[in-house]
């Protein structure tokens, strides 16, 4: 008898189940403080247009976490309707065949008109919308303490030479110069703004796109080493293992003046309270003044068995372009909307300023490069490769000239 | 007759099939997977094997490219810095653990008063998980909020003590970690050793006029040969699975200096793609481990023969 209440329950809540409308399993990483507010947003208006959502977030800042998963997820033949994927990734899953077609929603919704191409080429598989991009976060920003600078009379730097000298004065005034979080991807995070500073972004696009042993085994590439071993001598001793954010916080308290970080960082400003231009400054990573690193947060989508959840997957995907959604999102985490003709005056002035920049470099095609810090511009493995060697010169006495050796070598048996 | 036979029947039966299961899924959980990863490390491209294990709708590829991976392997830099360190951090790990382990042995030996209490001080590290002392080493070791800060504020304003953000001296701070929690372990299996040594040995040495030291040089730690062999074989498998503890102390860092061949497997298959890379650095560990294990259980199965 017991026996078969429990069958009857159990097959009560399939019917219930699959009698509602389709659910979307969305599995992410925003899990802090401003990310999860954003990505709820996208919840309710999933709820609000009849779906259901299933939320799948898996902590662990850089998504490593999740990743792992999503494989044994995917393996398992039971892939999440949706994954916060990026970059070169999506086109690794495109290529297992796991990804579902988004062409409808795309050719209602003009995505190929309102997006830069270099954003709807991240998001196609063979020609085919597969991922919806959420936003466009610039990487080679820099973060400034203004109270900082002006009371030890130091000027926003505009070059490494200047961004060296303030940080000199600074270091004999006893403040830290630059906040920095010692792990891999933030290591990799300023050595390639100071790669974008040092050789300019076709020489940036030669080394981390096309990998041209050439470039990679330049002097220019030597330069550029040279300059990101002398960052080691304007940080702290408790860099090592730091958080991105604790970093941000440095500076947020005048404890340090700069820190190289993506524009993330200005969601930790603006929770302690701070205004860009009054408080803090927003300024492109000294050097690379006109030029934009780009890293593209999106949800991919994968192919679903029932047609309830496909539609909706599909009415997600609508969702995640809207106006509305790229307005709240990128407000609450500092990034910009993906559109180009979204109306930006809502936002501060460092996404403003932000925009225009990435507007300027996409209308001209120059300038704008994909961030290798953030897997947008080449596959794990050679990513992998190249944050291996920036920390481990970013970390020992390794030389210039060694370096690059190691580099192009890296980079080389990475291929 | 024929009741005898079936009652024996069933006990001998019974047995067997209650161990089946579990026999079943070691067999393939572990065995399975130990014989797929050792396929992995041998195949061009470990991914598209798997999925063509696991999707009927893929004909299955397996393009055997022998020992490449292996080769590919020892010329990773990492790779060859991740095996240095667990050398480094294996050897004095293993012998600091014996030695401080022994040494409190001995020391709470001797009919001591509360040795029940201290006893368990000393083994209660080990019931943290190495999580916990990653995460508490760590905090105390930071020099800007731990030891370094404490003793310079409290006026030794020279002192300095930051082994764990230099890359010279960080694998270090995970061996001290390490011995702080595993050292009342092994302090434990020892004092089961001495205690199971026969007291009339000891008597009859110290009516001869021995010494308490030569005591125990001479007479305790020779017999407690095979207590010496399960301390170190427990302690060589911490040792090279190694990965917690190191992921909450330093995370690998400063940069790649405490990165250890559990931590390179970990990357490189799950946030690298680089399957063949981490089959084969499996591959290697399980060599390692077996290395160790083999001897051991060889000699423990001919030790139960005699």
């Amino acid at each position: 008898m017991f026996k078969k209440t429990l069958l009857a329950m159990a097959l009560g809540g399939t019917i219930a189940a699959t009698a509602q409308a389709g659910e979307v399993e969305v599995l992410h990483w925003w899990t802090s403080g401003g990310e999860a507010k954003s990505i709820a947003v996208l919840k309710e208006m999933v709820n609000d247009a009849g779906h259901s959502w299933k939320d799948f977030a898996v902590a662990g800042g850089g998504g490593e976490n999740a990743y792992t998963v999503l494989r044994s997820r995917a393996v398992s033949g039971n892939a999440p309707a949706s994954a916060q994927i990026k970059g070169l990734e999506i086109q690794e899953w495109g290529d297992l065949g796991f990804l579902a077609d988004l062409s409808d929603v795309a050719e209602d919704n003009n995505w190929d008109s309102i997006l830069p191409a270099v954003v709807s080429d991240v998001m196609k598989h063979d020609g085919k919308f597969v991922a919806a991009p959420v936003n466009v976060h610039r990487v080679n920003w820099m973060w400034a303490n203004k109270a900082v600078l002006e009371e030890h009379g130091v000027k926003a730097p505009t070059s490494l030479d200047e961004l060296w000298a303030a940080s000199d004065k600074l270091k004999a005034a006893g403040i830290t110069p630059i906040a920095h979080g010692g792990q891999p991807w933030q290591d990799a995070t300023t050595f390639e703004s100071i790669v974008l500073a040092v050789g300019g972004a076709d020489f940036f696009s030669q080394v981390f796109v096309d990998h041209d042993q050439a470039a990679l085994e330049s002097d220019t590439m030597k330069t550029a080493f040279e300059e990101f071993g002398k960052v080691k001598q304007y940080i702290d001793k408790g860099a090592p293992g730091r958080d991105w954010n604790v970093a941000t916080g440095m500076v947020i308290k005048g404890e340090a003046a700069f820190q190289f970080m993506g524009d993330w960082a200005k969601g930790e400003f603006s929770a302690a309270g701070k205004q860009p231009g009054a408080d803090y400054y927003c300024l492109p990573f000294p050097g690379t003044e006109g030029e934009f690193t780009f890293n593209i947060d999106s949800l991919a989508m994968f192919k679903q068995r029932s047609s309830e959840n496909e539609e909706a997957q599909m009415k997600m995907a609508e969702l995640i372009l809207s106006p509305e959604f790229q307005d709240v999102f990128n407000m609450n985490k500092g990034s910009i909307p993906v559109r180009l003709d979204q109306d930006m005056s809502g936002f501060d002035s460092c996404a403003q300023a932000s925009m225009d920049t990435f507007k300027a470099t996409s209308a001209s095609g120059e300038g704008l490069v994909p961030s290798m810090a953030h897997g947008m511009s080449t596959t794990s493995a050679i990513q992998g490769a190249i944050y291996d060697v920036a920390t481990d010169f970013f970390n020992s006495d390794m030389s210039a000239d060694e370096a690059v050796l190691k580099l192009s070598r890296a980079v080389r048996a990475a291929q | 007759m024929t009741k005898s036979n079936r009652s024996k029947g069933i006990d001998y039966w019974l047995p067997k099939l209650v161990l089946s299961p579990t026999i079943a899924i070691t067999t393939v959980f572990i065995y399975g997977f130990i014989f797929l990863t050792a396929a992995l490390s041998v195949t061009d491209e470990p991914l598209m094997t798997i999925f063509s294990l696991t999707n009927p709708n893929i004909d299955f590829t397996f393009d055997f490219v022998g020992l490449d991976h292996y080769v590919k392997l020892f010329e990773n830099d990492r790779w060859n810095g991740a095996l240095l360190n667990l050398g480094i951090f294996g050897v004095l790990f293993i012998g600091i653990c014996m030695i401080v382990g022994l040494i409190f042995a001995i020391l709470l030996d001797q009919n001591i008063r509360a040795e029940g209490a201290l006893r368990t001080i000393y083994l209660y590290p080990m019931a943290l998980s190495f999580i916990v002392t990653g995460t508490v080493w760590k905090w105390i070791l930071n020099p800007t909020v731990g030891i370094e800060k404490f003793m310079q504020d409290i006026g030794f304003t020279s002192f300095t003590f930051d082994w764990i953000v230099d890359p010279q001296m960080a694998i270090y701070t995970v061996v001290i970690a390490g011995i702080w929690q595993s050292s009342g372990f092994v302090m434990a299996i020892f004092l089961a050793g001495l205690r199971g040594i026969d007291t009339s040995i000891i008597k009859a040495a110290q009516l001869d006029g021995a010494s308490l030291f030569s005591v125990y040089t001479r007479i305790i730690i020779p017999s407690m040969r095979p207590v010496f062999f399960s301390a170190f074989v427990m302690l060589a498998h911490i040792a090279i699975k190694s990965f917690d503890l190191i992921m909450a102390l330093t995370g690998g860092g400063p940069g790649n200096a405490t990165d250890v061949p559990a931590i390179f497997m970990y990357q490189f298959s799950f946030t690298r793609s680089q399957y063949d890379m981490g089959a084969t650095s499996a591959m290697i560990m399980l060599m390692g481990v077996a290395a160790i294990l083999i001897p051991y259980l060889y000699s423990e199965l001919r030790g139960e023969k005699q």
